[in-house]
């Protein structure tokens, strides 16, 4: 399957197989008016399969978005058709309006015009938690 | 000068807290010194829940500090019927007090009235999340009856899952050294696996949980009743089905050591039977009153800090 290389945008690789409509929802690709490529389950050398999104077009990209569901993901600035930035994602440590707290009792759920605030409670566990109540994300 | 909030108990170093316990002990020995400390000076209580004792200890831990006090009970009462939000709570009520004093139903309310207040802002309960003075009490009563904060084996009763005082106290005595940990709640309201991962596993701390009081009561130092809290149930029949789960009694207490320390957090229910009351080892009424001294040091510490004093 061929899709064609973009002169200026962002290619967002290494998706783990199965996130990139997470991602691509999440980022809010839809409502774009140019045009954006997902490609799910290509082949891999590194992880067997993976998911790729590109844009074609510069596109002001939540990094904190892509490193709460898919750390491992990686971002490619593509300028003049060439590569000119390359970006390992990490997990944020807070995360800010991406996810909802589902706790009824937390202020949140009565303010609504309050922030959505995530802190990172634990790397390893991918574990983030609410900063007004401590209720931990529930999964996307 | 730096205003700064306490919302939950970590907000204080160990240094800081030992300071608040000297300050404490200090006003307990020497209370005329400190009649006038927080003269011409106003804590605005802004209770949007039920509570008896935390809005009277908080009230008269400023009178005794010689300040006054502003106080709003109840949302039906307060702007916050009219939609108020919390942030803009905060806001007003700064415009009035140098320090606040906040109860509210909802996790987190705290956080965000001390994010937008001008003057420093204490935590007096935020749902089932915090209650960093009632922890304060608990401390200062430990380290009274049994002279240090360490080494000491601390049993807690009841609901262990919803009870906010639980996991401050647990979160509060993990930094200290040789403590260890006696769990004894139903199946239905252990103490949440978030709780023990952060504070007991993470700093090592042997804990055992278990459903038998009668069968642990005997190697406590302190023994930590809570009650059921109605309020925390969503549905009335799991509430009515674990009420009564753990009640103390002068019975049971005869298993116990002679220096046993019980504490409650109050009000009780009927979880301690009044006939404890006269057993030298009841601590709760103590508890009570140590924890308008340690109000009255964290008032002191945050006005001073906000360079109020």
């Amino acid at each position: 399957m061929n899709v064609d290389a973009i002169r200026d945008g962002i290619v967002i690789d290494h998706i783990t197989a199965g996130c990139g409509m997470k991602l691509y929802r999440l980022l809010g690709l839809e409502a774009l008016d140019v045009p954006v490529a997902m490609i799910t389950h290509a082949v891999s050398a590194k992880r067997g399969r993976k998911d790729i999104i590109k844009i074609d077009a510069e596109f002001p990209v939540d990094f904190d978005v892509i490193g709460y569901v898919d750390p491992g993901a990686t971002v490619n600035i593509i300028r003049n058709g060439e590569l000119q930035e390359k970006k390992q994602i990490e997990m944020p440590e807070t995360l800010v309006g991406v996810i909802a707290c589902k706790n009824p009792r937390c202020i949140t759920s009565c303010e609504q015009e309050l922030p959505q605030v995530f802190r990172l409670a634990d790397r390893e566990k991918k574990e983030y938690r609410c900063i007004y109540c401590e209720t931990k994300a529930a999964g996307l | 000068m730096t205003k700064r909030s306490i919302i939950d108990v970590p907000d204080l170093s160990l240094p800081e807290l030992d300071r608040l316990m000297d300050t404490a002990e200090d006003i307990i020995a020497r209370p005329d010194d400190y009649a006038d400390a927080c003269r011409r000076k106003k804590l605005a209580t802004l209770f949007f829940e039920p509570s008896t004792r935390t809005r009277l200890s908080f009230e008269a831990a400023m009178y005794e500090l010689g300040g006054n006090v502003l106080s709003v009970t109840g949302a039906a009462t307060s702007s916050a019927a009219k939609g108020e939000s919390v942030a803009d709570t905060a806001k007003t009520v700064s415009c009035y007090a140098d320090i606040i004093a906040m109860r509210h139903p909802k996790e987190g309310a705290a956080l965000v009235a001390a994010r937008n207040a001008s003057v420093p802002v204490i935590n007096a309960g935020d749902g089932g999340h915090c209650h960093p003075t009632q922890t304060l009490a608990d401390l200062l009563t430990i380290r009274r009856e049994k002279g240090r904060l360490d080494r000491v084996t601390v049993g807690l009763c009841g609901d262990l899952k919803f009870g906010r005082t639980v996991h401050s106290l647990i979160g509060a005595l993990s930094r200290y050294a040789g403590l260890r940990f006696v769990l004894v709640s139903p199946e239905e309201l252990k103490v949440p696996s978030y709780v023990k991962n952060e504070h007991l596993k993470k700093n090592g701390i042997p804990y055992l949980q278990t459903t038998d009081l009668e069968e642990v009561i005997g190697d406590l130092d302190i023994l930590y009743m809570t009650r059921v809290q109605r309020e925390r149930f969503f549905n009335e029949e799991d509430y009515l089905r674990l009420r009564d789960s753990y009640i103390l009694t002068p019975e049971k207490l005869k298993k116990a050591r002679k220096d046993l320390c019980v504490m409650h957090p109050l009000p009780r229910v009927n979880e301690i039977s009044v006939a404890v009351d006269d057993d030298p080892r009841a601590c709760y009424f103590k508890q009570v009153l140590n924890g308008k001294y340690m109000r009255m040091a964290l008032i002191l510490m945050l006005l001073r800090e906000a360079g109020k004093l």
